[in-house]
């Protein structure tokens, strides 16, 4: 017999295990969750829309499969939100923006929503984010921003903000994001959650509003490895309808997770990963490299270069894609989105040629460190989460521009396309990430480290007083 | 009376792509193009081999 329980804080894989078993009802399930939302959100500011109606109907259904005696899927029953720049049947997919706006309700959901909701996950609503995902903060100038959960005061980091904000909360135990520079793996480091950017190219982006097309990853936000491992491996595949999209068959992780990572080779990024971080970050990968007993350190070659190329690109792709908006509707953008757009679009062609050369000759060299090395760990941002509305940061002694600042070890990383899980180190009294990187298409090693340092204790997503 | 070259740059660029700079947002628009141009810089004084492929993805 199914029994009405709360669901608060509870894993997807807990809450999956629980509605199989009908020791819990998926539809109590996603009652709880609502409830969370209404009782929490007008603090956390993380959702744009609920869609509660849809969930209600998917969470009956998921409860009729399982009293059928079906297989209702991996994930039967687990709430999940997205980020608002995926398509939403039926909500106009907004992307941050007011102008999208506009845009008629999308037909169809997303690839990523249709492949967890056909894994038994049921959609609760859509999440607040910076405009266009030109952002690193999850600031938003239309919605508000979307608020810490370990300090309301403080920034969720962006631009999948109010993912970060919804997970680091407990609102949903899973949330999906982009990440073009960082935009997952920095509000994983703020809201101290776990985050999986995967390999370029291993998830379908279809039907979610791009920004930078050779740099668009999507990927899923959770608190702890498993849920990760459990929510990646529903929604890899090939599809047609993006044309990143890799052909190679899945490679599911869950069941790989927690073997042992004693033969890996795991060193610790040096140079420029070094430099330019506050104390916090600095103890969050000490701790990191003593839980694993890595000793070595090894330079990635060329690393401000490649996040300069990475800003450029990122800058002059983005000023392409909103060329037609910048023109007609100037007024109706975050000025401080428009004002760098309408920078990128002055970029002389030739310099952004050079940058995506110097990317093929970047990629090479850091893809001969991993014949050497399996696993790199890094900062995920130089600092704990900054105050909402804050503009500069302290850094080496010097002041800095927050905004310009907060992705400087993940964009490049991200610029070649490596997969990295997002884990958080429970430091007092704010949380902040660490970068576990690997090969491309070895997502399974970086899971398998932070599942390792998960089981030891050294990282952790805590829960915030208050939620 | 002189005008700064890069000023003047932005103000070519904005008419060539058919984009109004409101007067208001210029000095903004001019200070993340001078961060955009240093950061080009850095990229483009850095020597690669005329055979470089660029990295922008597309699978025919």
């Amino acid at each position: 017999m199914a029994i009405n329980a709360p669901s608060e804080w509870l894993s997807a894989q807990e809450i999956t295990r629980a509605v199989t078993a009908r020791r819990i009802s998926a539809v109590s399930v996603t009652e709880a969750t609502l409830a969370r939302i209404v009782q929490h959100d007008p603090v956390l500011n993380s959702f744009t829309d609920l869609t509660a109606d849809r969930a209600r109907a998917k969470a009956r259904a998921v409860d009729a499969a399982v009293a059928a005696g079906q297989n209702a899927g991996p994930l039967a029953g687990v709430p999940f939100a997205v980020k608002n720049l995926f398509d939403v049947r039926g909500l106009p997919t907004r992307a941050g923006s007011k102008i999208n706006r506009d845009l008629a309700p999308s037909p169809r959901d997303a690839t990523l929503i249709e492949r967890l909701e056909a894994a038994g996950a049921v959609l609760v609503g859509a999440l607040n984010m910076g405009e266009y995902a030109y952002d690193f903060t999850g600031e938003n100038s239309h919605d508000g921003p979307s608020r810490n959960p370990h300090d309301v005061t403080r920034m969720t980091g962006g631009s999948s903000g109010g993912s970060g904000a919804a997970v680091g909360g407990g609102l949903v135990p899973l949330a999906l994001g982009s990440d073009t520079n960082g935009s997952i793996r920095v509000p994983s480091s703020f809201c101290g959650i776990f985050g999986l950017k995967p390999t370029y190219g291993r998830l379908s982006r279809a039907r979610s509003f791009p920004f930078v097309s050779s740099l668009d990853h999507l990927g899923p936000l959770a608190r702890s490895v498993g849920d990760l491992a459990l929510a990646y491996d529903a929604m890899q595949g090939p599809d047609s309808d993006d044309a990143a999209c890799t052909t190679r068959p899945p490679e599911p992780v869950a069941a790989l997770v927690a073997q042992d990572i004693s033969g890996l080779r795991i060193a610790i990024a040096g140079g420029y990963f070094q430099n330019n971080v506050t104390p916090e970050a600095s103890e969050a990968v000490a701790r990191v490299a003593r839980a694993l007993g890595a000793m070595r350190v090894i330079e990635i070659p060329e690393a401000a270069r490649a996040r300069a190329a990475a800003y450029v690109i990122t800058t002059c792709e983005g000023a392409s894609l909103h060329l037609d908006r910048l023109r007609k509707r100037p007024d109706d953008f975050d000025p401080a989105v428009r004002d760098r757009l309408l920078a990128g679009a002055m970029i002389p062609a030739p310099l952004v040629d050079r940058a995506q050369k110097f990317r093929r000759w970047y990629r090479a060299r850091v893809l001969e460190i991993f014949e050497a090395v399996d696993v790199i760990i890094a900062p995920a941002t130089p600092y704990v989460a900054p105050k909402l509305g804050q503009v500069t940061s302290m850094l080496d002694g010097v002041e800095l521009p927050v905004r310009a600042n907060i992705g400087i070890h993940t964009q490049p990383i991200s610029f070649i396309g490596l997969p990295v899980v997002a884990a958080p180190v429970p430091l007092e009294p704010m949380p902040i990430g660490v970068q576990i990187i690997a090969a491309p298409w070895r997502e399974d090693i970086a899971l398998r480290v932070a599942h390792a340092l998960e089981r030891s204790g050294v990282v952790a997503a805590p829960r915030p007083g208050g939620f | 009376m002189t005008t700064d070259p890069l000023d003047d740059y932005i103000d070519a660029v904005s008419k060539a792509l058919g984009l109004s700079i409101a007067d208001a947002w210029k000095p903004a628009v001019r200070a993340n193009l001078e961060i955009s141009l240093r950061l080009a810089g850095l990229v483009d004084e850095f020597a690669l081999p005329d055979e470089t492929e660029p990295a922008s993805v597309f699978a025919a």
